[in-house]
Parts: C-alpha cells; structure tokens; sequence
C-alpha cells in the first residue's frame, strides 16, 4: 500500500521509494527514509496535496509523490 | 560555475573575515543576518541567475566581518543555476567573490535531524562551520533539551545556542566567529565502495579542471565535495554544468561509476541521504534530554481548523479579501496624498521656473516620473506588510496548501496563489511576491502572466468607456455596465492561467517539479521582521526599479512636448508652451479678480453682471487653452506616431487620435484618461467621471479622409476593443522594471510585453469585429 492510501490519523512504516532518482533523492533528503514511521495527518479540502508528519515536523506533498512511497501501516 | 580563478583575497580584504550563512528556511536565518548586520546591508544580483546577492558587515571587539546571506536550502545538491549559486559561492568560484572564511550553518533545534543534513554537507567543504543553535525555545517547548556542550563534541564542530528572535546568544556566536575556528573534525563517512568513485573523481576533477594560467582550481577539498555531487546528484545541474568544460569524458566516467556502484548493491539515488542521516542519528543520541511536554500541540490544533474542509476554506477566502481590500483601499489615501505632494511640488517649481524644455522636463518629466515611482510604495508596502505576517506565523504554506490543487491545473503550485491574487491591485508587488516560488519555472511562469491579472490602474479606463458609451437601456437595464465591467476583470482569470499552461509546456517546459513543502509550526509574527520586509522590499523597489521608470516617464515627456512651436488654427507661428503659460496666467488672472469681488461682498446687479462676465471669461479662456494644448499635443512627435500608425488600429476601430493616446500610456496605462482628455480638448484636468469628457468623446467624429468620414469615432464596439486592449496590454513600465529586476535579465520583460501587446491586438481585434458584425 502507498502513502496516498492512507486514512486521515494513520500511523505507517516506510518501506521502499519508487520512480525516479532525482525525485528519490529529493524526498529522502526531506527525511523520508526507509523504515520511517510517518502519519497522514490530513488531505486539502480540494483532494489534494496531504499533509504528513514525520518526526517533529510537517511536510505537504501531492498524492501522484505519495503514491511513489510504499509503507506498511502500524496498528493503531 | 562561471569559474575564473579562486579568489584569495586582498592582503585588504583579508582581515575581514567573510561568513557565509547557510540553513534550510523557516529555521530564522533571516532574523539572525539582521540581528548580526543590522541594517548595513548591500542587497543586488549575482550575475545571470535570479538569486539576491544579499551582503552585511558588522564589527566586534575590533574584528571585522562580512556576512553573505545564502538563499535558503534543505540540501545542497543544485537542481537550477540558481541553485548552483550557493554551490560556486561555498566553493570560491563565483566570480568577484572571495571563498568564505567560516560558514554559519543555521539549524532549527526543534527539528534539529533533518536539519543537519543540510549541515554535514557543508562539514564537507573544508571550511570551518560553526553550527547556530537556534530556537531552543521551541525545542524545549517540544520536549527536546539538547546539551551544547555535547552536541559540539559529538559533531566536531562549535555549537552555539540560539534565541535569535531574542536576541539570545547573539554575544556567544560573534565571539565563535570571531576566535577562528578550525576544520571540522568529522566528516560523514560513505561506504568505502562509493568513497572509492568519489576519490576516481576527485582526482579526474582535480587534475582537468584548470583556470587560464594552467593552475588548479580546486582543492583537495573542493574536488571531493565535487566529485560527491556528481554521483548522488543524477541530472543534477553540477553534472551539467562540468561536462560543458569537460565533454563527454566525464559523463561517461560518471556513469560507469553509478553503473559499478548501482551492481555492487550501493544505489546512488538512496545512498548519500540514508548515510547521513544515519552519521545523524548516530551522533545525536544522548545529546538531549527529554524533558516533560507540556500540554497539546497548538499547530496541530490551528491546523485543524485552518486547513478544515469548509472552515479552512472560509478563513482562507476571508484572510485574502482582507489582503485585496487593504491594497486596493488602505493604500488610497496614502497615494492621494503622494500624488497631492508631488502636485504641490510641480506647481512651486512652474511658479519659480520660466517656461521652456527645462521646466517642462521637470515638471512633467521628472517630478511626474519621481510620482509615479513612489505612488507605488504604499501598495507594495501594505502587501509586504501581510506577506511578512502571514510567512513569519506560517500561514503562507497553509494558503499554498490550500490552493495547490487549483494552481496545478495550469502546472503551477500553490505558491503562485497570494502574487497572481496580489496582482488584481498592483502586478508590481505581486510580481515581487514571486520569490516564495523555490521553484525557478513556476516562478517564471507565475512573473509572465502575473501582469495579466487587471490591476487597478485599468479601472478608470474600463469607468470612462463604460459610463461613456456602454447603454443602460437595453434589456439588462442599469445591470450592463457593471456586467462589463465584471467580464473586463474576468478575462485576465481567464487568460492568464491559460497563458500560464502554455508557457509551462512550451518555453518553461521541464519536469514536474516535486512538490514537497514544509508546513512550519505556528508561531506569533515577530514585529521587527515585519517592518523590516516591508522597508526591504519598498527600498529594494524604488532603488532598483526607479531609473528605469524614470527614465521612461523622461522620454514619453519628451515626445508630447516636442516639437514646442507651430501653428494655430488661424496658421500664425506659435510656441505652445509660451502660449499655455500666458493662457494660464490669464486664467488665474480672472480667477484672482472672482475671488476679490466674492469678498467685495454685496450682491448689487452690476457686480453679478461682472460675475457672470468674468465666469464666461474664465470658461472662455479654458475652452482655448484646451484647445491650444490639443493642437500642440496632436502635433508633438507622439502624435505622428499616431497617425503613422493609424492603418494598423483602424481594424480595432481606433483612430489616430485612440493610438495616440493608447501609445502615450504604455508607460503608465491610467495616464490614457487625461491623454483623451488633451488630445479631444477637454483639457488634462479631467477623470473618468468628467461629463466633459464623456461629451467630447461622444461627439468625435472620423476624419475627413476616413472612408468612415463623419461618423462617431466612438462606438460600443470601439468602447469594448479599446478596454478589453488595455485589459491585455502591458502598459506599465513600472511592470517591466519590476520583471527586469526580479529576473535579473532584459529577455523577459521584452517577452512579457511582445506578447501581451500582440495578445491585446488580436484581442482587441475579434472584439471589434465580432462587435461590428452583430451590429454594435
């Protein structure tokens, strides 16, 4: 399952990044790392982009990003 | 890199010591360059990318410092010669600037991880670093208490706790600066296998890359950051930029090296990231304490809200009125006042000065360009003002957020939201309202339409045409004019997005780029940062776009005065602007003696015979110099321009006399009402709203070589061609001034106007057509 398939308060584990480098490597430098726990924390009134937390911060990104990064979801 | 040599520096300059700040944004690195420079700041361009070259000198205890503002950055792996920037200035190799002595690296405590990627890369330089600390505060608010001492042991490198927006430990960081601090003692360690490329590289680059003199350009140090870059960064814009001075060898080096890496189980796309954050990880544990959290998170309850499906939307709708009421009305006082003042300083000058070119060019020329100029500032001065306010609480992420899904539709982002909207009152400050765009296409996108958007200098254009010649007495009643009106504002929200996604798949074509935004914490907007965006941003617009408006306002002054001498109706030689000052002597002449027999007092029937005469007077002689004025104005270089012109607007429906006035208002669209006012002898004193006006229009007639002989110039179809012109056009130099500043570049403000001025041609064009053959 991806990020972008996450419900609106779910917890998920990352475990792989998908499609091209240049934007592998951007998101990894934004700290989404294999093995981080990230949390849906939101979606735009419009649909989109999601509002994530990692850590101690907050990152937006569009669901066609989010559906790059596969995770296993946590029990809540 | 436009590399020449490495500067070492004048035995001069070297006893200053030149600090680079570098740090992710929305970590306060602004405040701290301010708090450190105060306001002995040299803000300008590097030369060819649009990046701000922002520098600022400060002593202490008898050291002297010159701190280089780096923009802000999550990582230095450049994607864009804007990026590059940064790269080449760490590195000494932009030219006309020293390397670095020390770089101050900025990092948010609160969020101290993610941070120091940022900062291990900069540990890689081979300059000393001296880490900033800041916002402990927030940190320890979140339950993360990180101690200094540790921390700095466990890094390598001095560790300076901050409070930036306080003012604390402002003392401690001046004096690690000042102590001269060593190298980094640690470095982050790659596995050996990509440590090994790297060194393959290094060397390559080091041995190849060569200024003019055959010396090399890199050190040791420099060659490895390089080489570094060039095997995470895949299309990274190092890579680019090094196989133009090195060819095809090095591309083919590299990818041999990522294809070796890539089988031997080390993918370069994800190594660099989880390295360092693992050296990360390793290196902060037990360099905090956690203390106790204290209640709830407040972002995470006021994103709750503000981001809401209808509330969020709500305050968002609510928030950007409030905006767009301030520009529009809040600054209008502040400009009546502007244009009263420089009114008051025109007439002293008339009443000291003789007539002639050089009080004309005073007058009309400069005092009117310097007005024009400064009437500006209360707008893009309000709007900074709000911007400041909302990015400093952190709001601006949540408006891009918020918008984001509209704006991708066109393939911009939500960050071109606030500057397009900014623009319905003035693309000036909405153009330089762009810089919240990292992204240099979206930016350049949002820049070229932003002038699309119909500012408010169009509304008196689109009041004159529409109470002149729209009827109230069709079907839709007194509704038409406002329906007019309404359709001139919708065409820009039309066109505009449009323009915008054929710009961005045409010229701005390129990938996607990521849209990953950090939403920051909410935190109170600090006052003094407020005042000082708002100070920055009026200055850096009245320094740097001024000459370029003034020096327009000078020429078109120019046009309309000469040639001064001519002939009048009765064919007697004439110099216009003698005759104006005589006429308007004679004006107040009579309006002097009014005034006197007013406070004569008693209403006897000979003094209201002399009233009455005297008023007939007045108007008579007003009535002349109108028309004097229109003669000499029709006659001026302008005016044959003019009429030179006439067989390209005809099919717009315009004659000479529209052209005329249209040309005389690409500098400055809303000066066209008084243009129509001079040039059909209603005199220049009149608005939008003079009946004066409105009468003269209406009862324009074509020329007498005009097929269309006799016939009203003016019709609803010319009406619509012309406003819906002026809705497209780019008749604002300050706008091109503006674009020329913020893209560091003649191109764009060029392109901006060519096309706009050929979109409002044909604009204009199928509006009078269609308009005609329905019968307008």
């Amino acid at each position: 399952m991806t990020l972008a398939e996450l419900r609106v308060g779910q917890k998920a584990v990352v475990d792989k990044l998908e499609g091209d480098s240049a934007i592998i490597q951007r998101l990894m430098e934004m700290g989404l790392l294999e093995g981080q726990i990230v949390e849906l924390l939101g979606v735009a009134p419009l649909g989109d982009p999601l509002e994530i937390r990692l850590g101690s911060y907050r990152l937006s990104l569009r669901k066609s990003e989010a559906a790059r990064i596969l995770v296993t979801p946590l029990r809540d | 890199m436009q590399n020449s040599t490495v500067k070492t520096g004048s035995p001069a300059a070297s006893t200053e010591t030149t600090v680079a700040l570098v740090g992710n944004p929305n970590t306060g690195k602004t405040t701290l360059f301010n708090a450190l420079s105060g306001l002995r700041q040299h803000v300008g361009n590097y030369p060819g990318v649009t990046v701000e070259r922002k520098v600022g000198r400060f002593k202490w205890r008898g050291a002297s410092f010159q701190i280089i503002d780096l923009p802000g950055t999550y990582s230095l792996a450049p994607r864009s010669p804007d990026e590059m920037v940064a790269v080449d200035v760490l590195l000494g190799l932009q030219p006309g600037e020293r390397r670095p002595d020390v770089i101050l690296s900025i990092v948010d405590a609160s969020n101290l991880e993610r941070n120091l990627y940022l900062t291990t890369q900069l540990m890689d330089l081979g300059i000393p670093v001296v880490l900033a600390l800041n916002m402990t505060d927030l940190a320890e608010a979140q339950g993360r208490l990180y101690d200094a001492a540790k921390l700095q042991e466990r890094l390598g490198i001095p560790v300076v706790p901050l409070q930036a927006h306080r003012g604390i430990g402002l003392d401690d960081l001046r004096k690690a600066l000042a102590h001269g601090v060593a190298s980094p003692k640690a470095q982050v360690r790659f596995p050996d296998i990509y440590e090994q490329e790297a060194r393959y590289l290094a060397d390559f680059l080091q041995e190849n890359l060569k200024d003019p003199h055959g010396h090399n350009l890199l050190d040791q140090h420099s060659a490895w950051f390089l080489a570094l870059r060039l095997l995470s960064d895949q299309n990274g814009y190092v890579e680019r930029d090094l196989t133009k001075r090195l060819g095809a060898e090095l591309t083919s080096r590299v990818r041999e090296a990522r294809e070796r890496l890539n089988t031997a189980g080390c993918p370069v796309a994800a190594t660099e990231a989880a390295v360092r954050y693992a050296w990360i990880r390793e290196r902060l544990r037990d360099t905090f304490t956690e203390v106790p959290r204290p209640s709830r998170d407040w972002t995470d309850f006021l994103d709750r809200i503000l981001t809401h499906r209808v509330w969020g939307m709500v305050i968002f709708l609510a928030l950007m009125f409030l905006v767009f009421q301030a520009i529009f009305t809040g600054a209008q006082p502040l400009m009546e006042g502007i244009l009263a003042a420089q009114a008051y300083v025109a007439d002293l000058v008339r009443n000291s000065l003789s007539p002639g070119p050089l009080r004309g060019l005073i007058v009309d020329g400069i005092i009117e360009g310097v007005g024009s100029v400064l009437v500006f500032l209360p707008q893009i001065v309000i709007l900074f003002g709000f911007i400041a306010i909302l990015e400093d609480c952190g709001y601006m992420a949540r408006a891009a957020y918020l918008m984001d899904k509209i704006m991708a539709r066109c393939g911009l982002s939500g960050k071109s939201f606030i500057p397009l909207l900014s623009c319905f009152a003035c693309a000036i400050p909405g153009i330089m309202a762009t810089r919240v765009i990292e992204d240099r296409r979206d930016r350049l996108a949002t820049i070229l339409v932003a002038p699309l958007m119909s500012c408010s200098a169009r509304l008196p254009v689109y009041v004159l045409m529409t109470a002149a010649f729209i009827p109230t007495n069709t079907w839709l009643g007194p509704w038409l004019p406002g329906l007019v009106l309404f359709c001139m504002y919708l065409i820009g929200l039309i066109v505009a997005p449009l323009i915008a996604w054929i710009l961005k798949r045409t010229l701005l074509r390129g990938e996607t780029p990521i849209f990953l935004m950090e939403l920051p914490a909410y935190k109170w907007p600090s006052p003094g940062m407020v005042l000082y965006r708002m100070y920055d941003r009026g200055k850096a617009f009245v320094v740097r776009a001024g000459t370029i408006i003034l020096a327009t306002m000078i020429v078109v002054w120019a046009l309309l005065y000469f040639p001064v001498e001519g002939t009048d109706d009765t064919g007697n030689p004439v110099n216009f602007d003698l005759r104006m000052a005589d006429l308007e002597a004679a004006q107040e002449q009579v309006q002097s003696e009014l005034v006197s027999l007013h406070e004569a007092g008693d209403q006897t029937p000979e003094l209201e015979a002399k009233t009455t005469r005297l008023e007939q007077n007045l108007e008579a002689l007003r009535e002349e110099a109108a028309h004097i004025q229109g003669i000499w104005k029709r006659n001026s270089i302008l005016g044959r321009m003019g009429r030179a012109v006439e067989p390209v607007v005809v099919p717009l429906g315009w004659d000479w006399r529209i052209a005329m006035a249209v040309l005389a208002s690409f500098p400055a669209r809303e000066v066209v009402v008084g243009t129509l006012g001079v040039i059909y002898d209603a005199g220049s004193e009149v608005d939008e709203y003079s009946p004066s006006l409105h009468s003269q229009l209406q009862a324009a007639r074509w020329g007498p070589d005009s097929p269309r002989a006799g016939q009203p110039v003016f019709t609803v179809a010319t009406a619509l061609s012309l406003m819906v012109f002026f809705a497209l056009c780019c008749q604002c130099a300050s706008t091109l001034a503006v674009i020329r500043r913020e893209t560091n570049s003649w191109l764009w403000p060029l392109f901006t106007f060519t096309y706009m001025t050929g979109l409002a041609y044909v604009g204009a064009l199928i509006v009078y057509q269609t308009a005609t053959s329905l019968g307008g």
